[in-house]
């Protein structure tokens, strides 16, 4: 037994294959027989470990879900950003630089929409619950966009850590509500075309929440849809601290 | 195969390359679109390949087998998201995660309506 727990505690990623296998075979299996393919497996097996990963959460108390548990590290080199964004630009290979180059003012759109909807949002939330400083509402507003945009905007404005924590965790709850919510709704706001995808992608930013969104509704739409959210984080780690930090404190004084 | 790994990871790198660099010239310490220009890269690599005739199945292969790998890195990530914290750190975190997805929800609709080429 010992030599076993050895062997899986130096080949992590091999047992992340082996683990992530088996669940999508289940869930496959699941959604066939049972669903009669109503549901996509791969939704299935999403959301699945969405709820692994809460569970991770409270037995090991860490930060990165399931993947805190020895037994299951591995999960965190496969689903870490450097395997995430090489699989993202791989599914280009199915796409039409066409296509891409036809939507990019829709794309570039949905963009500024897309922040300033999350941003405002954000902000007029946080106003309600209490907050009056420009810095606090900014941070917040900025982790309503991503759990990256959060800090980020959060430190260059020096923000306290209990809101630059909120921000993250703000940030972290839209990644969630977007996967799980992409494939429920797709069909009633017309998410079905490669030209919409990039204005979803845009729109949504979050590259983890739309590309497990997109890939529980059509496959084939996920590289559409990443190819503007990529833009997302960086457009708004630009725009938060500044220009809006700007608008934001202009507006309280 | 391996070969197609090879124009993937290159077109990877230029592309991460590039968005650092558009990082640090907007004066902030972020990778701004760097997936976006790598897909780009390789799509442009691969029209420029297939036009000079020197595009192979075996090539694509090797790419292929990572945009199939796609899902599972993609699920094993959903089990390394710090969802306990998230749904804990409070009822605005909560509100403010999930309320704006919505009203994006909204506008997507309204923009993908009013957008002719959208359609398509």
């Amino acid at each position: 037994m010992n030599e076993l727990t050895q062997v899986l505690d130096k080949n992590g990623l091999i047992v992340a294959f082996l683990l992530v296998g088996l669940l999508t075979w289940l869930t496959d299996l699941f959604s066939k027989k049972v669903l009669k393919s109503r549901i996509p497996g791969s939704a299935i097996a999403i959301f699945l470990a969405l709820f692994f990963g809460y569970l991770g959460g409270v037995v090991a108390g860490g930060e990165k879900g399931l993947a805190d548990v020895t037994l299951f590290k591995g999960l965190s080199v496969l689903g870490g950003s450097m395997f995430r964004d090489f699989a993202i630009v791989a599914t280009a290979i199915g796409a039409s630089f066409l296509l891409i180059r036809k939507s990019g003012l829709l794309g570039l759109i949905s963009l500024i929409l897309g922040i300033g909807v999350f941003f405002l949002s954000g902000v007029a939330l946080a106003w309600v619950v209490g907050y009056r400083d420009a810095v606090s509402l900014c941070t917040i507003g900025a982790g309503a966009c991503t759990y990256i945009v959060g800090p980020v905007t959060g430190g260059a404005l020096g923000a306290s850590s209990e809101v630059i924590a909120l921000s993250i965790g703000t940030g972290v709850v839209k990644t969630i509500a977007v996967t799980i919510f992409t494939p429920v709704f797709a069909k009633k706001i017309g998410l079905e075309s490669p030209g919409s995808a990039m204005a979803f992608g845009g729109i949504m930013g979050t590259s983890s929440g739309v590309a497990a969104g997109l890939a529980a509704t059509d496959p084939k739409l996920v590289p559409y849809g990443a190819v503007t959210a990529t833009f997302f984080t960086g457009l708004g780690c630009l725009l938060c601290p500044s220009l809006f930090y700007l608008l934001i404190s202009a507006l309280l004084s | 195969m391996i070969q197609g790994l090879a124009i993937l990871s290159f077109s990877f790198l230029l592309g991460m390359w590039s968005g650092e660099l558009l990082g640090s010239w907007l004066g902030i310490n972020a990778n701004v679109g760097g997936v976006g220009f790598a897909m780009i890269f390789l799509l442009l690599t691969k029209e420029y390949l297939s036009r000079k005739g020197w595009w192979k199945f075996d090539l694509e292969f090797g790419i292929e087998f990572w945009n199939k790998l796609y899902i599972p890195v993609v699920i094993a990530m959903a089990a390394s998201l710090n969802v306990k914290s998230a749904l804990s750190s409070g009822t605005l975190a909560i509100l403010a995660g999930i309320i704006p997805v919505f009203l994006a929800f909204w506008v997507f609709k309204i923009l993908i309506k009013n957008f002719p080429t959208s359609h398509e």
